[in-house]
């Protein structure tokens, strides 16, 4: 596939049709290519990210290709960067953050021979649009439980990213939980707005423990929630968001919510080596091992933990859904009945508190 | 004494340790600025030095040293910015961009392995029982010395530019290098002085956030500071003491917005994240429906090379 120039795009569709016919029976090499939205040294998010890529390369070797663009920014640069990629020879391309939906689906129309898998997303317009997400609520349960049982003032916090289905879900989550253990429980929100900008998360979580706020949990991509908690000497602590951020331990990082990535990148590269590629919506948790529980440090007591081991082993069972019947949403009104559990369509177009949160979701 | 659940004490004083940053930074750009310089890379030399202080304060394990090593960082990479522009007349807007995503880069690989370390914490200055004293303990007396140094180079930045000759001669030949040429001044050699300046300033605003408010480095760490500091010089319009003006609104602003949504109230955190935004528009406004472009207070020379032969 040497071509020194492409004139036109005609050319262009000819050549990609020709791959594409490859394809279908399985390719000797594939080219992958990832767009991440922060950098990989962010130590949560991206680091998962790319900690999966390596894994693929690890386990395919020369039979793949990597190729990764760090701090993409959400909008028409992602446009951009994609398109690039496509007409590189990618084969296949990741993008790793929801922002990047109407891009991915834009640039898909355009490639029709070039697979799209992007992360959290739902939107799958052409065939070769794929979306995969993590149940990361099941890993926000197991934190809402211990931020419950820990708080001493009955305040926990939650740094929030933006306003999107998966981030008021995990605010629910982890209320839900924390709530069941200690009714007294009331949870600050705080959005940041941004998935990446450690002086700004540093700045909310100061912001949440002026507030008497002791345990805070962040969505956004960094550490330095964790860096602030650090300072208050062990009254605050905190949780790794998206990686173990285990340089917290033993406090404030008390436990994790980990992306493991790495199984699926290989399992659809591999589908694309052998030719058993389909368009899928994939939405795992921690019984699909996507989402990982960290180490619950010595910090917790160890009547708790064990509580909160219960509570993940029973969602990796099946037994327990964060979810489950009586819950009223916040104006009052019935979602769930008694026993009843959240259906995924409820959760992935999520635009309520429920009962008991404060404050209004932007718009 | 609480406004809607807020305490006004521990926001004014936590405004001051949010805008010191961008405040340093803008000050260092000013300077640049009033020479007759547009150095855009503030973004790059502030992730320099917030790096090269963070790896020189783990290394030694002293702070004070980091914040020389931060600002250091960030002069030598305006040193390059300099030799560009200065030396071999480059266009100072595509040098100052390039200079950004220079910076950034060689952060990200400078950073490589001090992922997830602590810095040597900076204290607060001990002031005894003054700091116990309400209201004005907290605000005036209980902060780290960056702050207060960050203060004191608006005064002494206001001063130099207002009554000395040295200030007199950097905006002489901001405002027309022809005529400084005339009288015998090395444009290029001030500017160059100007550029040295600001990246040590842009610098050490950069290994505060580094060192002190986030302390830990992470790639990206400033996230855009730099571009807020070059609002804004724009926004003060070139003064000192309206940088101060400036940095508090913007950072107060930052601190404010995130305080009110932890405290949980009910005022839509869009409006007042765009406000500084807005100020700044507006007071560009109204500046600039003055007296013609001389109005806005902008060096007349800002963005133009300088050459001798000419």
């Amino acid at each position: 596939m040497k071509r020194r120039t492409l004139l036109t795009t005609a050319a262009l569709a000819l050549g990609l049709a020709a791959s594409g016919q490859a394809m279908a029976q399985g390719m000797d090499k594939v080219k992958a290519c990832f767009i991440y939205v922060g950098p990989i040294g962010d130590g949560g998010w991206t680091f998962q990210h790319h900690q999966g890529v390596m894994a693929v390369q690890e386990t395919f070797g020369d039979k793949v290709e990597i190729q990764y663009q760090e701090s993409v920014p959400e909008g028409a640069d992602a446009e951009r960067v994609m398109t690039q990629m496509a007409l590189g020879g990618c084969n296949i391309v990741f993008a790793t953050s929801f922002g990047y939906m109407d891009q991915i689906n834009a640039v898909a129309a355009k490639f029709p021979d070039v697979k799209f898998e992007h992360a959290t997303g739902y939107k799958r317009d052409h065939a070769n649009v794929s979306t995969f997400n993590a149940r990361f609520y099941e890993g926000r349960a197991v934190e809402g439980l211990i931020a419950g049982r820990m708080t001493k003032s009955n305040k926990i916090g939650y740094i929030a990213s933006f306003p999107i289905p998966e981030v008021v879900m995990g605010i629910n989550a982890y209320y839900l939980a924390a709530k069941k253990v200690n009714p007294a429980v009331e949870v600050s929100v705080v959005w940041a707005f941004t998935w990446f900008d450690p002086a700004k998360e540093a700045d909310a979580a100061k912001a949440l423990i002026e507030q008497g706020v002791d345990v805070i949990a962040s969505h956004t991509d960094s550490t330095a929630p964790l860096a602030e908690a650090a300072k208050s000497g062990g009254k605050v602590i905190g949780f790794g968001q998206a990686s173990d951020m285990a340089e917290y331990k033993p406090s404030p990082r008390v436990t994790s919510i980990i992306d493991n990535w790495g199984p699926y990148y290989i399992e659809r590269i591999g589908a694309l080596l052998d030719g058993t590629y389909a368009q899928a919506d994939i939405w795992a948790g921690i019984k699909g091992g996507e989402v990982l529980i960290g180490e619950i440090t010595e910090a917790v007591p160890a009547e708790v933990k064990a509580e909160a081991e219960a509570l993940r082993d029973g969602i990796a069972a099946g037994t327990v859904h964060p979810f489950t019947g009586p819950i009223n949403k916040q104006d009052g009104s019935a979602w769930l009945a008694e026993g009843q559990t959240a259906p995924d369509g409820d959760l992935l177009g999520m635009n309520f508190y429920v009962e008991g949160v404060t404050g209004d979701i932007p718009q | 004494m609480d406004f809607g659940g807020i305490n006004p004490v521990t926001l004014i004083a936590t405004l001051m340790v949010t805008s010191v940053p961008i405040l340093l930074a803008a000050l260092g750009e000013a300077v640049v600025e009033r020479s007759g310089v547009l150095n855009l890379g503030v973004e790059g030399m502030m992730i320099l030095g917030a790096i090269g202080g963070f790896i020189t304060a783990v290394q030694t394990g002293s702070p004070v040293l980091g914040f020389l090593g931060g600002a250091l960082a960030g002069a030598v990479l305006s040193a390059i910015f300099a030799l560009l522009t200065q030396v071999f007349l480059a266009n100072q807007v595509a040098t100052g961009l390039a200079l950004t995503l220079f910076g950034l880069g060689v952060s990200s690989l400078a950073g490589q392995g001090y992922n997830g370390i602590k810095p040597p914490a900076t204290g607060k200055v001990p002031f005894g029982p003054l700091a116990d004293i309400p209201v004005l303990g907290p605000i005036l007396f209980g902060h780290d010395w960056v702050v207060y140094f960050s203060l004191a180079m608006v005064a002494a930045i206001w001063w130099v530019l207002r009554s000395t000759r040295a200030g007199l001669i950097l905006r002489a030949v901001g405002e027309n290098h022809d005529a400084a040429h005339a009288l015998g001044y090395r444009v290029n050699r001030i500017r160059l002085l100007a550029i040295l300046f600001g990246g040590a300033m842009a610098g050490m605003g950069g290994a505060y956030v580094s060192l002190v408010r986030v302390p830990q480095w992470t790639d990206g760490i400033t996230a855009g500071a730099g571009w807020i500091a070059l609002a804004i010089v724009v926004f003060a319009s070139w003064r000192p003491w309206r940088v101060l003006i400036g940095a508090y609104l913007f950072g107060g602003i930052s601190v404010l917005q995130l305080n009110l949504q932890a405290a949980g109230s009910a005022i839509p955190v869009e409006y007042l994240s765009m406000a500084p935004y807005l100020i700044t528009i507006l007071v560009l406004v109204v500046i600039s429906s003055g007296k013609g472009k001389a109005a806005t207070g902008a060096p007349a020379e800002l963005g133009h090379n300088f050459h001798a032969s000419r």
